[in-house]
């Protein structure tokens, strides 16, 4: 399923919401969520899931090209940890 | 924000009502549709991918032997279904941008 896919489907269920609406709504939902973590909080959804960043520390990388060794930055990544309920429906 | 750090659907309705002017019960019930759609998505082994967010990606394992850590005992974990998160590049990257900006607001 993609975005666009999503959409659609909410725009079946809530035929009194102009598509226009629909996309806003998606929007809204995951640039809240995004804009939640870039803030360095948590997300939590229950059955669904829990979302959050974890450190990572600066290291001595390497270009992958030249093999030349490049200093990368310390910082914050995604991470998404799914729910129990979610877990128990993907294996039924 | 209902509570201090942590976002839930609550804050998610009530920024769809804010935005939108959709009252508040139908901001509730819209987050909850958009959960049901992803959830049934993924239960039907689709992965979905929502451009400027992320892919959340199904992968099957195999069976394997583990072992209790607190007995030593072999038991087998059976084969089964389990749900990744690729974040888009654009979240990395804002992750990356407001770190950065806690980092300079805590050093000034």
């Amino acid at each position: 399923m993609i975005r666009s896919e999503l959409v659609q489907l909410l725009g079946t269920d809530n035929p009194d919401l102009s598509p226009r609406e629909v996309e806003r709504i998606v929007a809204i939902f995951f640039d809240s969520i995004t804009a939640h973590l870039a803030a360095g909080k948590r997300v939590e959804l229950r059955g669904f899931g829990a979302f959050s960043t974890r450190a990572r520390v600066a290291r001595v990388g390497r270009n992958p090209r030249t093999g030349d060794p490049v200093d990368v930055e310390a910082k914050s990544v995604p991470y998404f940890k799914p729910g129990k309920e979610m877990r128990a429906r993907l294996n039924v | 924000m209902s509570d201090s750090d942590t976002l839930t659907r609550a804050d998610l309705a009530e920024a769809i009502h804010g935005e939108i002017g959709l009252s508040r019960g139908d901001s509730a019930r819209m987050v909850e549709k958009v959960l049901l759609h992803l959830c049934e998505a993924l239960s039907r082994g689709e992965n979905v991918k929502i451009s400027g967010f992320g892919s959340f990606v199904l992968r099957d394992k195999g069976e394997r032997v583990g072992r209790n850590p607190k007995t030593g005992v072999e038991v087998p974990i059976a084969p089964r279904r389990v749900l990744t998160f690729r974040a888009s590049q654009m979240m990395r990257d804002r992750i990356v941008e407001g770190d950065r900006a806690a980092g300079e607001a805590g050093a000034a």
